[in-house]
C-alpha cells in the first residue's frame, strides 16, 4: 500500500473511557485489503471467545477498502460484530455515504469498544472525535426525526454519513438495523441491537482528506477510473439497477416459480403484478439516489400520499425506499398485494429501524401459525393476522416493538425462536438462525443460506447458479458446492476492496488487480484469489471458535413441499452439498 | 466555455462530479473539488449542486484585499495563488457558498470551468456552455470563463482537460438513463 495512504489508519473509540486514539496498521491492509479481511482480523482481536453480543465486551468494527474514494462503486462499508441474532459472526455492509466518509475522515477501520453510560453519539470529524449526549434522542418514535435533529446539529453537509439506530435497536430486538442517510442499512444479524445494547445512538462521520495514487501516476489513475466508469454506465445490468432497482426481480422470479409466498406455501404469487418494480415505479416513484461514487443510482424512493383520515383536503407524502427484498418479505410473503398497505409497511419498519427480512419472515410465520391453530387470537392480543390484511401487520410490528405479552416477546427474538416456544418449526424459514432471503430457485440458494459465513444470499448468490446452471442441466452435490465455495471466497475480495456487489462483473479479477495497482497494492489476480480463500478461512475460524457446526443445521420441511424452479428439493442432495463444504472448509485449515 | 448545471431535478446524488473536478488534478478522494453536492435537508427532498455561477460583477473579486481574484472577460475570476493571503474574504462574499477551500495551503478553491466534471455526470445534470450562449439555467449552478493560474498549470499536465469541449455530447452519451 503507499505509505502516504491514511488506508492503514485504525480509529479506536472506547465509549466506556470516552477515549479515542488511532493506530497506523499496515499489517492488517497489507494482508488483507481492507474491508471485510481487515474487520474479520480484528474481530479476531477484539472480541473475546464467548463474548455476550450484547455486553459491551462485543466490538463494532466498520471497514473500507483501499479502492473507497478512488474508484466508482467501491461504495460500500462493512460492519463487524458478534451477532446477537445468531450468536455467531455479525456482519453486514451498507452504502449511503458511509464509505467515502470513513475514507476521507482519514481511516480505514473504525473500531468501537465498551459502552456509554448514559446514551450517546459519536461524531467522528477527520481527526476529531466528539462524544455527544443523546438521551433527548433516546426513546424518540420516528427514526426520520433522529436523522434531521443529527443534521442540523452536525457540520459537513453533503461529505458526512449518520448511521443510526431506531426504536428497535433501543430495545435490543436482534434483529435490528442500523440505518444511514434514512435509506441505506445495515440490515441483517442485528448490528442495531449492538448499538443499543452500548447506549449508541448514532455514529456521525465526515471528511475532506485528499487520497494518494500511485503505481502510475494521475495518467493510470484517470486511465483506469475511465474504462471502470465507462463500463459502469454503459452495462445492461447497471442499467437495469437504475430504471427499476431491484425489484426488477419480481416479475421473472415469479414467473419462473421461485418468489416465496404466503411464508412459502406458495412459490408463484398472483398478486405480483401489483407490487412490481413496473407497477411501483409507474404508479410511485418520485426519486432515484445514488451511494456516494456510484454512477448508477439504484435506490428508488417512492411517494405516497396519503389523505388525512378527519380533514379533508389534508394530504401527507412520505417518501419511502423500496427494494427486491422488502417486496419479497413484507409483499409476497405475507400475501400482500396492496401497494399502499405494503409501502406503509416499508415505511413503519424503517421509522422503527428494524430488518424488513427478518420482520416479514417473523410475520409470515406467525399468521401461519395463527391459521394452524398454533397461536390462538388470545395469545396475540386479540389481533388476527390473515394473509394480506396490512392493518393488522401494521399493529402486529408496532406490538413487536412494545412487546405487550409473551407472544410480541417471542416474535420479537426471531421466528426460529419463536417456533421453540410456540411450534411450526418446519414451516420457521431461517438458516443458521438468520430469516430467509426471497429466493426459493433451487438447491442453490439453499446451500447458500446454510453455509454462507453470514447467512445471506449476498454470500454466494446460490440463486444465480440455480437460474444459470441448474435449470438447463443437472449437476452433482460436490459440484454445486464448489460452485458456491468459489463465489464465495471470490466476494470476500470484492468487500474487501469494499465494491458494490452488483459491480462483481466490472470488477473482474483483471480489472481489480490493476484499480489496486493505482492505490499502491501490487498483487495478481491469483494473488486475489488466495487472499479471498484466507479471509473465508478466517471467517469460518471465528465461527467455529464460537460454536457453528455444520451437524446442526436446520432445514424446514417447508423448502422441499414447495416445488421450486429446478423441482423439488431433495433434502439428500442438499444434505451431500453441505457435507462437500464442510469437509472442504476444514481441509482449508479451520 | 462554462460549467451550468441544467437540471437539479435529474440529480442522484452521486457525487461523481465531484469526484472528477479532484481528478482532474491527478487526486482521489473529495479535498481539492470546487463543486459540491448535497441535499435540500434530507435526501429525499433531492440535491442542490453548488458550483461557480460566473457573476458578471463577482462579489469574491470586490472583496479581495490583495487583488488575488482578477475579473475575467465575461463573468467569474481567476485566483492568484502567490497573491492570496488566505483570508477567506472571498468565500464569506459568495453567498451560493462557490469558493471551497483548500484546507491545506489555506486558499480558495474556485472551478475553472474546464467542463471535466460533466463528461462524468451520467444523469444529464451538468453541461458545458459556449460564451455565446449566456441564458442562465436553472439550478443553483453557472459557470463563467475563469481559471486559477496555478491549477490551470497543473490542468494542462493532465491530457484529458483540454477534451472538454465535446463534455456535453459525452456525457448524454454516457447516462445509464439515456
Ligand atoms: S465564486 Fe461565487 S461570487 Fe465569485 S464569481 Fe463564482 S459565484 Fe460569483
Ligand atoms: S468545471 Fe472543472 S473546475 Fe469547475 S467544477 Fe467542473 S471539473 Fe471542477
Ligand atoms: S454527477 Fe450529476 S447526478 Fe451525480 S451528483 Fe453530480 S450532478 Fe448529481
Amino acid at each position: 500500500m503507499l505509505k502516504a495512504d491514511p488506508l492503514a489508519n485504525v480509529l479506536y473509540i472506547d465509549l466506556s473511557k470516552k477515549r479515542h486514539w488511532v493506530e497506523r496498521r499496515e499489517d492488517l491492509f497489507e494482508k488483507n485489503i481492507g474491508g471485510a479481511g481487515v474487520a474479520v482480523e480484528i474481530l479476531h482481536e477484539e472480541c473475546p471467545q464467548g463474548a455476550d453480543p450484547l455486553s459491551p465486551e462485543n466490538p463494532i468494527i466498520f471497514a473500507v477498502g483501499p479502492l473507497t474514494g478512488l474508484f466508482p462503486l467501491a461504495s460500500k462499508t462493512v460492519a463487524m460484530f458478534k451477532s446477537p441474532h445468531t450468536g455467531n459472526l455479525g456482519e453486514s455492509h451498507a452504502g449511503g455515504r458511509s464509505a467515502v466518509a470513513i475514507r476521507t475522515a482519514g481511516y480505514g477501520a473504525i473500531v468501537i469498544r465498551g459502552a456509554n453510560d448514559i446514551p450517546g453519539y459519536v461524531a467522528i470529524h477527520g481527526s476529531e472525535v466528539h462524544f455527544r449526549d443523546a438521551r433527548t434522542l433516546w426513546g424518540m418514535r420516528n427514526s426520520f426525526t433522529v436523522g434531521r435533529i443529527i443534521r442540523e446539529n452536525e457540520p459537513a453537509a453533503g461529505l458526512r454519513s449518520i448511521m443510526r439506530i431506531g426504536r428497535a435497536g433501543e430495545k435490543l430486538i436482534p434483529y435490528a438495523c442500523v440505518t444511514t442517510e434514512s435509506y441505506r442499512h445495515f440490515g441483517r444479524l442485528g448490528l442495531g441491537a449492538v448499538f443499543g445494547s452500548k447506549k449508541l445512538k448514532a455514529v456521525v462521520v465526515s471528511g475532506k482528506h485528499s487520497l494518494p495514487v500511485g503505481g502510475g501516476g494521475a495518467a493510470e489513475y484517470r486511465r483506469v477510473y475511465d474504462q471502470i466508469y465507462q463500463e459502469a454506465v454503459a452495462s445492461p445490468v447497471m442499467k437495469k439497477y437504475h430504471d427499476l432497482g431491484t425489484p426488477e426481480n419480481v416479475l421473472p422470479l415469479n414467473a419462473l416459480g421461485g418468489l416465496p409466498t404466503r411464508n412459502l406455501k406458495d412459490a408463484r404469487f398472483e398478486g405480483a403484478d401489483r407490487i412490481s418494480g413496473e407497477a411501483l415505479a409507474e404508479h410511485y416513484l418520485g426519486r432515484r439516489l445514488a451511494c456516494s461514487h456510484c454512477p448508477v443510482g439504484c435506490i428508488h424512493i417512492a411517494a405516497l400520499r396519503e389523505p388525512d383520515e378527519n380533514e379533508p383536503y389534508f394530504y401527507k407524502t412520505s417518501m419511502i425506499s423500496y427494494d427486491y427484498e422488502l417486496i419479497y418479505a413484507l409483499g409476497s410473503m405475507l400475501g400482500g398485494s396492496d401497494p399502499e398497505g405494503l409501502l406503509k409497511l416499508i415505511d413503519r419498519i424503517e421509522v422503527y429501524g428494524l430488518d424488513a427480512m427478518s420482520t416479514g419472515v417473523v410475520l409470515a410465520w406467525a399468521t401461519e401459525a395463527q391459521e394452524r391453530g398454533l397461536v390462538s387470537e388470545d395469545a396475540a392480543g386479540g389481533l388476527r393476522l390473515a394473509w394480506g390484511d396490512y392493518p393488522a401487520y401494521l399493529e402486529a410490528v408496532r406490538r413487536i416493538i412494545e412487546q405487550p405479552n409473551e407472544f410480541y416477546a417471542a416474535l420479537a427474538r426471531g421466528v426460529e425462536h419463536a417456533a421453540s416456544v410456540y411450534g411450526g418449526e418446519d414451516f420457521a424459514l431461517a438458516f443458521g438462525g438468520n430469516e430467509m432471503p426471497g429466493y426459493h430457485t433451487g438447491p442453490g440458494a439453499y446451500l447458500g443460506f446454510l453455509v454462507g459465513a453470514r447467512h445471506s444470499h449476498l454470500d454466494s448468490a446460490g440463486y444465480s447458479v440455480d437460474q444459470k446452471v441448474l435449470t438447463k442441466k443437472q449437476i452433482g452435490p460436490d459440484e454445486l458446492a464448489r460452485e458456491i465455495l468459489k463465489e464465495e471466497r471470490w466476494r470476500q475480495v470484492l468487500s474487501s476492496l469494499v465494491v458494490c456487489f452488483f459491480a462483481r462483473g466490472i470488477y473482474s479479477p483483471d480489472t481489480t488487480a490493476a484499480a489496486l495497482r493505482v492505490a499502491g497494492f501490487d498483487c495478481t489476480s491469483e494473488d486475489l484469489q488466495r487472499i479471498g480463500a484466507v479471509i473465508h478461512t478466517r471467517k469460518y475460524a471465528f465461527k467455529f471458535r464460537e460454536g457453528f457446526s455444520f451437524d446442526t443445521l436446520r432445514v424446514p420441511e417447508r423448502v422441499s413441499e414447495t416445488p421450486s424452479p429446478v423441482g423439488t428439493l431433495d433434502s439428500r442432495y442438499l444434505q451431500a452439498a453441505v457435507d462437500y463444504v464442510c469437509s472442504d472448509i476444514s481441509r482449508a485449515g479451520c | 466555455m462554462r460549467l451550468s448545471a441544467v437540471d437539479t431535478e435529474r440529480c442522484i446524488g452521486c457525487q461523481s462530479c465531484m469526484f472528477a473536478c479532484a481528478r482532474r488534478l491527478g487526486e482521489a478522494g473529495l479535498a481539492s473539488t470546487c463543486i459540491g453536492v448535497r441535499s435540500i435537508g434530507g435526501m429525499e427532498r433531492g440535491f442542490k449542486v453548488v458550483v461557480c455561477r460566473a457573476c458578471d460583477d463577482p462579489p469574491c473579486a470586490r472583496v479581495c484585499p490583495v487583488g488575488a481574484l482578477q475579473v475575467r472577460k465575461g463573468g467569474g475570476v481567476r485566483l492568484d495563488e502567490a497573491r492570496c493571503i488566505g483570508c477567506g474574504h472571498c468565500r464569506d462574499a459568495c453567498i451560493i457558498g462557490a469558493v471551497f477551500w483548500d484546507d491545506e495551503t489555506a486558499k480558495p478553491m474556485i472551478c475553472v470551468h474546464c467542463g471535466y466534471c460533466a463528461k462524468f455526470c451520467p444523469h444529464g445534470v451538468l453541461s458545458v456552455e459556449t460564451a455565446e450562449t449566456t441564458e442562465s439555467a436553472p439550478g443553483i449552478g453557472m459557470a463563467v470563463r475563469g481559471e486559477s493560474m496555478e491549477r490551470q498549470e497543473r490542468l494542462e499536465r493532465a491530457p484529458q482537460a483540454n477534451n472538454a469541449v465535446d463534455a456535453t455530447e459525452k456525457a448524454e452519451g454516457a447516462g445509464a438513463n439515456a
